[in-house]
């Protein structure tokens, strides 16, 4: 027996990367139940659409603003029905599926524009450092409901359409993480000594600053996530969003407006469903950010060894 | 100091020029006019008329620079659905949002402040798991779902608060509580992890060492050294409530200039959407000036 093997064995047995992720995981329960509700959330985006599209696009007109909690028609009615008799439990599932697809279109999208473009600012000390940043002032003040209206008009208002009225307004977020990020990492002495070395330009992008910058535009992107996705609900809200047959939850809780003093549970279910996506969400991103923080990950650690 | 505030009121004013160009001419791919003002069987020269009234028959590059000498007298051109100059509607509401503004802005800072300061003090404590977990649901709400839940409730339900509209003091209770949800959490997380880098620092260890209250090395030492980036997040706040808050301004019945941004916008009434445009950017660009001084003034290491 070697003396490496000795000591490890006096330490504690490692665990294998999927176990510590768990147990990361488990220290902190909001974030637990908050992982199984997003998991949820992505089975009905998967399967909503495919085993319940009929079910949520049938009208019912003996189920008409049908009242929640009501088991007698089945529990496809357990949250009731909306206004043409539909049964609002399929259509929260199918509605899921829109829903994550604009906000998750619109996040890689604007991610990967805005991250390039900030990558290629603050590392460029001419002109274009400085000509970069100005687009990111210009879209921030640049009203996004304009934007909307005039994609509605322009183009037909669809799913991919309202991506990239999104994706533009978010382009700025990624744009001034990422730029702010590689001014900083740039001057670290491992990047000057990279440079020393010789490696090129592409190298030291990719292979040193880029996982340094990553983890931090993950965690923005968890939040803006959730940002997006209340932006789309407001746009459809308004009325320039998504448009029907097509249904998000936003939509849904607009269509419901009308019958508010007769039938709350038309717009209640949909608005319940965002809250508790962006929460998990939020809830998700605070996780994440202490778990990749060597300086803060102890805290987590200390709540599973207790778990142990 | 006067060489910085100049050199940033000239950027200030390049974005605003760029802004205005950019809206002028995609504002105007919405359609005509002419379509939605007049009846659908109107004759063609009543549409020529209407057309030449409001100068839209000129080629576009003509009518912007048409629109540009008449700005540079600050007139801005008249509302076509108003019939009275443009910059006169949008003052009117901007009066409003900025009232609403303020009166929430207010509120939102102090509560913030107090509970999140509160929060940061016993990081992990009953309290701040609370705040915490609440400012987390305020910051996840979207406000549309919860001005309707709150009409029906408090509303249509108990009766204690009139639906929408202005006039009274209770007309204001709802459309000021819907708007303080959403930054109360956000400012909340922020103030807390500000204050919890501040709490940690040597001088705070001297402080209790000396016996000072916790009242007192709260919010005397650390607050203002945990000031500066609470500011950042309290001025993008401050933006966006200043751009008008459109849905809880439509859903409330809110005279305010995010309402009637997104409807002159939808009744293609352009020159008062240049113009709220230009009055709200012109306050978020003053602000944000005020902002910058304000740093140097809590932080006497910032120089301009």
């Amino acid at each position: 027996m070697s003396v490496s093997e000795n000591i490890s064995t006096i330490e504690t047995p490692k665990k294998g990367k999927i176990k510590t992720f768990f147990s990361l995981l488990w220290s902190d329960q909001f974030a637990f139940f908050a992982a199984v509700f997003l998991i949820l959330v992505l089975t009905s985006v998967i399967f909503g659409p495919m085993l319940l599209d009929y079910d949520a696009g049938r009208q019912n007109l003996r189920g008409r603003n049908a009242a929640p909690f009501d088991f007698t028609r089945g529990w496809m009615w357990f949250l009731g029905g909306d206004q043409l008799g539909r049964p609002l439990l399929a259509r929260v599932l199918v509605a899921a599926q829109n829903t994550i697809f604009v906000a998750g279109g619109a996040v890689m999208i604007s991610m990967t524009i805005g991250s390039v473009l900030g990558v290629i600012a603050g590392n460029s000390r001419g002109r274009l450092g400085q000509f970069i940043p100005r687009i990111a002032d210009v879209i921030m003040s640049f009203p996004s409901l304009l934007l909307a209206v005039i994609v509605l008009y322009m183009l037909e208002p669809s799913v991919s359409n309202i991506i990239i009225v999104l994706a533009i307004t978010r382009i700025p977020v990624y744009l001034r993480t990422a730029r702010a990020e590689i001014l900083e990492i740039r001057e670290r002495m491992f990047i000057q000594a990279a440079i020393v070395m010789g490696a090129s330009k592409f190298r030291i992008i990719f292979r040193h600053m880029m996982p340094m910058l990553l983890p931090t535009l993950l965690t923005v992107a968890t939040l803006d996530f959730a940002f997006v996705m209340l932006a789309e609900s407001s746009l459809s809200f308004l009325g320039i969003g998504i448009q029907p047959p097509d249904i998000t939850w936003g939509l849904m809780v607009s269509q419901g407006r009308p019958y508010l003093t007769t039938a709350w549970w038309l717009s209640f279910w949909p608005g319940l469903a965002i809250i508790f996506t962006t929460l998990s969400l939020n809830l998700i991103s605070n996780w994440i950010r202490i778990a990749l923080d060597p300086q803060q990950r102890w805290r987590l650690e200390i709540e599973s060894k207790k778990n142990d | 100091m006067n060489k910085f505030i100049l050199k940033r009121a000239l950027a200030s004013l390049v974005s605003l020029l760029f802004l205005v160009v950019a809206v002028f001419f995609l504002s105007r791919l919405t359609g005509d006019p002419t379509d939605l003002y007049l009846p659908v069987d109107a004759s063609l020269a009543s549409r020529e008329q209407f057309r030449k009234i409001h100068g839209l028959d000129q080629p576009l590059m003509v009518q912007f620079f048409n629109y540009v000498r008449d700005l540079a007298v600050l007139d801005f051109g008249e509302s076509i659905r108003r019939a009275r100059p443009a910059l006169d509607v949008v003052l009117e509401a901007f009066k409003w949002t900025l009232q609403l503004a303020l009166i929430t802005l207010f509120l939102v800072t102090l509560a913030a402040i107090i509970f999140g300061s509160l929060a940061a003090f016993r990081v992990g404590g009953m309290f701040d798991r609370f705040a915490t977990f609440f400012s987390l649901i305020g910051a996840s709400a979207p406000d549309f779902w919860l001005a309707i839940v709150a009409i029906v409730v408090f509303s249509v339900g108990l009766g204690w608060v009139p639906t929408s509209g202005t006039g009274t003091m209770m007309h204001w209770i709802l459309p000021v509580t819907i708007l303080f949800i959403r930054p109360f959490g956000l400012i909340l997380q922020v103030v807390r992890s500000s204050m919890i880098t501040a709490l940690s620092a040597a001088y705070i260890k001297t402080a209790r060492a000396k016996g000072a209250k916790a009242k007192s090395i709260i919010f005397i030492h650390a607050l203002r050294n945990a000031l500066l980036p609470i500011i950042t997040v309290i001025g993008d706040q401050a933006a966006g409530m200043l751009n008008g808050a459109v849905i809880v301004e439509t859903i409330f019945g809110f005279p305010g200039v995010g309402k009637l941004m997104i409807d002159s916008i939808l009744q293609r009434d352009f020159s008062v959407v240049l113009a709220s445009i230009m009055v709200t950017a012109f306050v978020i660009f003053l602000m944000n000036i005020l902002i910058d001084l304000l740093y140097a003034v809590l932080d006497p290491r910032i120089r301009y």
